[in-house]
């Protein structure tokens, strides 16, 4: 019987084309295109970042090429980073003399570093001119704290002046030389780094105070003799510490200032490089799988840690994550408490009717808002208006240098607390809509008061929806950067927003942020080439925190909603 | 009974009320402080774009008795607005004090030789001051105000410091009766009407002796023609290029003094009637800059001239005309600092003008009646200073700090000083003080509008095309994973679809753009192709893929039509367009391309813009009662029929309030543009070139921008034209999708 119906339903014959164009079919699948599209663009997009920002601390083999060009060989080392084809007559054009046929010609952007030693860290290789590709074991890459990466081959190594290794000593032995030198210069920096910004910084800060505090007495008309030898003494005792540190931090740098490497470029030249500016050194050739995921687990944790170096194009992000989160936090602990409010007062305790409804419109029309407009008003209300005021009545001492009147981490939270207000105005109030009446009216009939039903009973079922609120809210200010191109964001804060120096928290100081250095250093920077893969990492570590953020705050939902499940039902 | 009276303390009734009063009491204060914060926004920027469209305020001062013997021939006040200068047209005069009109110094310019005979100056925003004698020779001068803070107060000290001493300044024989002079770098340009009604120009080519330092002149004299006009005034622009002759009838000549012969003899270049009619002149001045030539009729005409090239060859063009109110105008006080000028009128009227804005900021009949007074601005442009013939020193504070600002400035073409046409820009700031700020918003909306066109014009089908799919033929698994798919891009921040618009696609585009348009080409026809070929499958393998999964079916089908596309664009650009789409079409077709183009905008921005009106337009069809879609079907329409007969139209107000919501994010958004043009303030649709949006000038210039300053206040006013654009087109979105909702309630 079924056969039977099969039989009929599948021999029907498929539709011609003029009926099939009829049928409205087509346009279903272009309909259904559209959709592919949206989530190929969507997959595309983060595979992409996903890709370019992880494989950025992958370590690429270094290679070792002759370029022959006009009679003429050279020899180029350095990673192949790109490669594209071009059309021969734009390469004719631009002056080159081609061998090949054509028309397409294969070109690789080649990163050779030594900026100190070369006209330029990248340069574009047209294929046919390079002959003799090698990946030579024994070709090094150093990463260094000034000029870039440095790719050349290790000749010898000293200390204080003295060879340890030389060309005669064995690879091993000479890199082994090396690499307990650069652990040595980099314990030594650490040192460095930690005297000069805690116990150099905590001198400054101290200094800076008490600077505040003769000018606070001097406009108070009461700097006499007296407070201010006080002061004088104060700040001579500060000197002698700072003198102290200064020599000790004379005696470190000088421990490291000698030891040095020479290492050959790929040209034959033989260079002598100090080994205090070195942050690692590598044979990536020679490394093994284990060897690369160690090192790339090792760059990956310098990523997420490290201060940025040269301009933000080399090292970590670390500055740039916590500037983001803290300034996220701060907004969070300023637009929750307001939100909820307003949307308990809008949704309990006001007078339904045509103002709240206006208002309802109105609140959720600022959602819409472009965010600039809101940079615009937090530099101008808040900047200087009220952190004029500010500092005219609380820090008149520093004047003319601005405190608070100035773009910094209170302004852009609050201005980006103001951004999201609505968010979280219209989250929480259709939370508090979804609560059926009969709950209230149940808990005021036992005797309760507005208020007690309200933080008893309201409030809670109304959770889940605060915190949906609060992740949207969340989600936009993590991501959201051109209002804080305004309010607070730098390219460099030297210090970080939090301190062992009182009050701990600076509200005032300008912070780093992900998102910004993203604009700062993907087309502000001076070298963009150079950058670039940076750029990607960052962007990739910008959408994986504000993925996170959802995610949490996405499962804290979940289980609020679990918990107060039968109450709704 | 205990565990009851934990909870709900009945002996402590007071206690209970008073705190429930005090939660009703601070909601609602913090609630509707909230709100009303909410709303400062809106009053802030009003507050601050204000100031923008005032009229200029005078304050009277204190009027004191002029201690000279006659009003002065020249008149000057200091930076500070404390002293001036009064020079009479003997050569005698003093340094004043402005409040109480004492004093400071008495001057006796010219005692050894001939007597003055006439006072001009370079321009009254600079203070070299020239002396044209009875001999025919010519003295300069420049006043300098020394400021120093003796025991905390602030003391000026003016002096008059003599220029080119040495030098033998000998225009020609006979008395002069008005001089003017020009400084500059490599020469000093002095002219002067003599009593036979002749001008004299004298070019003096400055040498500086090397060893020395010392500067010496040489002497070049320039040759009018014989039959040149017979001046009233004499004025030479700020670049020594041109010289500008006006008689008392109106009538003009221009000689070019950059291109003198070699024996000195200057050419006419241009040569007319300043009024267009038998008007005669009452005064003229050139407008700060030395550009333009401001003059005034005894008809009350006042009217703005300056140099224009036409197809090679200059002339005096008249660029606008002010209205006085019939005012005849007797002294123009061009500002020190801006392109705006005072005019005093005969009937004793006191008016001040932006030139630029084409504004009249002020008119007021203030002055004594007649032409025997002088007046003097203040370099700050916040006073004025009025000697009259009653032998009364007075003065005004001006309060007028956003001259430069109106609606025709703000959008409509405006003539600016050195270009050949009326055009829109946006140019705000120069290095140069005497720059004319060019606050134009046409361009920066167009660019807006451009960008929210093009973004429209990639997103708007896209997602509407993908909300009806899913709303109406998805499969509801698919769909449950499809939609958050699509909306988490709405979390995808967008200065990283700026950063990849920029650095990853503008040059993908660049070097793939016959691909690109390959792909818009191929896709759909590819899309077809695919579906017609499935519709001709057997239909036992076509059921082995249930309803609605077409999406998921053309996943493979698109990546391979991509790649297809550029994998082809090397070869087909070579049989197209030699290889090179590009170059083609600059050469070609003539349309210039950047790198960072409208195309990458309205791709990046549309990644960023589809969520948005997918999620409105997809929960709008979506919420269609099934009932109608039934009924349409049970009737025998197809599936495709229904949604355009029935879901659509009943869903349409949704759609319109997605794309709405979607046109205002565009508009406002800003990284993206900010990152994918190469924000140039041009007006042009070409779909290959950038722009700059209102949005981008605001975060690119705020920075920078002095605070209060009319910049500051401009920036302000683009946030605010946003603000109100966003917030008018949301509230259209909101209140369809209300009445929406009311429609569904009744279905």
């Amino acid at each position: 019987m079924t056969s039977q119906i099969d039989k009929t339903i599948y021999s029907k014959p498929n539709p011609g084309p003029v009926v099939w164009l009829k049928s409205g079919e087509p346009m279903i699948w272009l309909n259904a295109a559209a959709v592919t599209l949206s989530v190929i663009a969507v997959v595309g997009l983060i595979l992409l970042l996903a890709v370019r920002g992880f494989s950025h601390f992958w370590p690429k083999d270094v290679l070792l090429a002759t370029v022959s060009y006009q009679g003429e060989e050279r020899q180029v080392m350095g990673e192949a980073v790109d490669q594209v084809e071009v059309s021969g007559q734009q390469l004719r054009e631009a002056g080159f003399e081609l061998q090949g046929p054509g028309p397409f010609f294969a070109r690789t952007l080649l990163k050779q570093g030594n900026r100190d030693f070369l006209d330029s860290d990248f340069v574009w290789l047209i294929d046919e001119q390079i002959s003799d590709r090698r990946a030579p074991a024994d070709a090094m890459v150093i990463e260094r704290l000034e000029w870039g990466n440095f790719y050349g081959f290790l000749r010898s190594v000293s200390r204080d002046g003295e060879a340890i290794a030389t060309e005669t000593s064995s690879d091993s032995d000479r890199w082994a030389a090396f690499f307990s030198l650069i652990a040595d210069t980099v314990a030594v920096r650490d040192k460095i780094h930690d005297i000069e910004r805690n116990d150099i910084g905590e001198i400054n800060y101290e200094l800076e105070r008490l600077r505040l505090q003769e000018r606070t007495l001097e406009l108070e008309g009461q700097l006499d003799p007296a407070s201010q030898l006080s002061l004088a003494s104060e700040r001579e005792e500060l000197d002698a510490r700072y003198r102290v540190l200064q020599e000790r931090l004379y005696v470190l740098y000088d421990s490291i200032a000698k030891h040095s490497y020479t290492a050959e470029l790929m040209d034959g030249r033989v260079v002598s490089l100090p080994i205090a500016k070195v942050v690692r050194a590598f044979q990536p050739n020679a490394l093994g799988l284990f060897g690369k995921v160690g090192l790339y687990l090792e760059k990956l944790w310098e990523f997420l840690s490290a201060q940025p170096r040269e301009a933000n194009t080399e090292g970590g992000v670390f500055p740039a994550i916590f500037g983001t989160v803290m300034m996220v936090i701060l907004m969070s602990i300023i637009v929750t408490p307001f939100g909820v409010v307003a949307a308990v007062y809008l949704r309990e305790y006001a007078r339904q009717g045509v103002v709240t409804r206006t208002i309802r419109i109105a609140v959720n029309n600022l959602a819409g808002v472009p965010s600039i407009v809101y940079g615009v008003f937090g530099l101008g209300f808040f900047v200087y208006f009220v952190g004029g005021e500010i500092d005219q009545l609380f820090f008149p001492a520093s004047l003319p240098t601005p405190t608070f009147g100035t773009p910094g981490l209170m302004w852009a939270s609050l201005t980006l607390a103001l951004l999201t207000l609505p968010v979280v105005i219209v989250a929480t109030e259709e939370g508090l809509a979804r609560i059926p009446k009969m709950v209230r009216e149940g808990s005021l009939a036992l005797g309760a008061t507005r208020a007690e039903t309200l933080w008893r009973v309201v409030l809670p079922m109304a959770s889940p929806a605060m915190m949906t609120g609060l992740i949207l809210a969340v989600a936009r200010a993590a991501g959201e950067v051109a209002p804080l191109m305004l309010v607070g964001v730098v390219k460099l804060a030297p210090t970080l927003p939090v301190d062992a120096n009182y009050p701990y928290v600076h509200l005032d100081q300008k912070f780093m942020h992900l998102g910004f250095h993203i604009y700062d250093v993907g087309f502000q920077s001076p070298n963009v080439e150079a950058a670039r893969p940076l750029v990607y990492a960052t962007a990739l570590l910008l959408v994986i925190i504000i993925a996170l953020l959802n995610l949490a705050a996405v499962s804290l939902r979940n289980r609020l909603r679990e918990r107060y499940k039968s109450l709704e039902s | 009974m205990s565990s009851f009276n934990e909870h709900i303390p009945v002996w402590m009734p007071g206690w209970r009320r008073f705190k429930d009063r005090l939660a009703t009491f601070s909601i609602s204060i913090g609630g509707s402080g909230v709100l009303v914060t909410i709303l400062l926004i809106f009053f802030y920027l009003l507050y601050e774009v204000l100031p923008l469209f005032g009229s200029a305020q005078l304050h009277s001062d204190e009027a004191v008795p002029w201690q000279s013997v006659s009003v002065p021939a020249y008149l000057a006040v200091e930076e500070q607005g404390e002293v001036g200068l009064s020079l009479q047209s003997d050569g005698s005069g003093r340094f004043f004090s402005l409040a109480d009109g004492v004093t400071i110094e008495a001057l006796d310019l010219v005692t050894d030789g001939p007597v003055v005979t006439a006072i001009g100056d370079e321009s009254s925003a600079d203070r070299l001051v020239a002396l044209g004698l009875a001999d025919g020779s010519v003295r300069l001068l420049r006043h300098e105000y020394r400021i120093t803070y003796p025991d905390g107060g602030r003391l000026i000290t003016p002096r008059i410091e003599w220029q080119y001493q040495s030098a033998d300044l000998q225009l020609g024989a006979g008395e002069i009766v008005d001089v003017v002079v020009r400084d500059g770098e490599e020469s000093l340009l002095l002219a002067a009407l003599f009593a036979d009604g002749r001008p004299r120009i004298t070019r003096f080519e400055k040498e500086e002796d090397f060893l020395s330092g010392e500067t010496t002149l040489e002497k070049e004299v320039l040759r009018l023609p014989e039959n040149a006009l017979r001046p009233e005034k004499l004025l030479i622009g700020s670049s020594q290029r041109w010289l500008y002759l006006v008689s008392a009838t109106g009538q003009f000549e221009v000689y070019d003094l950059a291109k003198a012969g070699d024996d000195g003899s200057l050419s006419l270049v241009d040569s007319g009637e300043l009024f267009g009619s038998a008007a005669g002149l009452t005064t003229a001045d050139l407008l700060l800059g030395g550009i333009s030539l401001l003059s005034a009729s005894d008809q009350g005409e006042l009217v703005q001239h300056f140099m224009v090239r036409e197809s090679g060859s200059y002339r005096l063009q008249e660029v606008r005309r002010f209205e006085t109110g019939g005012a005849v105008i007797t002294q123009l006080l061009p500002e020190h600092r801006r392109k705006g000028f005072l005019a005093v009128g005969e009937a004793g009227e006191l008016q001040i003008y932006h030139t630029t804005a084409h504004r009249n900021l002020l008119s007021e009949v203030i002055l004594p009646a007649g032409r025997g007074g002088i007046a003097a601005i203040t370099p700050r442009g916040d006073g004025v200073l009025y000697v009259g013939q009653d032998a009364m020193q007075r003065q005004w504070s001006i309060d007028n700090e956003h001259p430069d600002i109106s609606w025709s400035a703000l959008w409509d073409k405006v003539w600016y000083e050195s270009y050949d046409e009326p055009g829109y820009t946006w140019q705000s700031s120069a290095s140069n003080n005497d720059f004319e700020p060019k606050y134009s918003f046409s361009p920066l909306a167009f660019g807006t509008l451009k960008a929210a066109f093009y973004t429209m014009l990639i997103a708007g089908p896209m997602a509407i095309c993908g909300a009806i799919y899913t709303a109406y033929f998805m499969a509801p698994a698919l769909r449950r994973k499809v939609k958050p798919m699509i909306e988490l891009m709405e979390a995808l921040p967008t200065v990283i679809l700026g950063f990849l618009a920029g650095l990853w696609l503008a040059p993908f585009v660049e070097d793939n753009l016959t691909g690109v348009f390959t792909v818009m080409l191929l896709f759909p026809l590819g899309i077809l192709a695919f579906a017609f070929a499935w519709s001709q499958l057997p239909l036992r393998f076509r059921s082995a893929v249930p309803d609605g999964w077409h999406a998921a079916l053309l996943v493979p089908v698109a990546v391979v039509l991509f790649w297809f596309c550029f994998a082809a664009n090397d070869p087909l650009e070579l049989i197209l367009f030699d290889g090179d789409m590009r170059r083609w079409i600059t050469t070609e077709l003539g349309i210039s391309f950047d790198q960072r183009n409208s195309l990458v905008v309205g791709i990046a921005m549309g990644m960023a813009v589809i969520p948005t009106i997918f999620s409105i337009a997809e929960d709008a069809i979506f919420s269609v009662p099934r009932n109608l879609s039934y009924g349409s079907l049970a009737l025998g329409a197809t599936s495709w029929q229904t949604l355009v007969g029935v879901v659509l139209p009943t869903a349409s107000p949704g759609i319109f309030s997605g794309l709405m919501i979607g046109l205002g994010r565009a508009v406002g958004e800003t990284m993206i543009v900010l990152m994918a043009t190469g924000n140039t303030p041009i007006m042009d649709a070409n779909i290959f070139e950038g722009m700059r949006t209102l949005s981008a000038n605001i975060a690119v210039e705020i920075p920078e921008a002095e605070v209060d300053s009319s910049h500051y206040r401009v920036l302000f006013l683009a946030a605010f034209v946003l603000f109100l654009f966003t917030f008018v087109v949301n509230t259209i979105a909101e209140i369809v999708r209300q009445r929406l909702r009311v429609k569904y309630g009744s279905l």
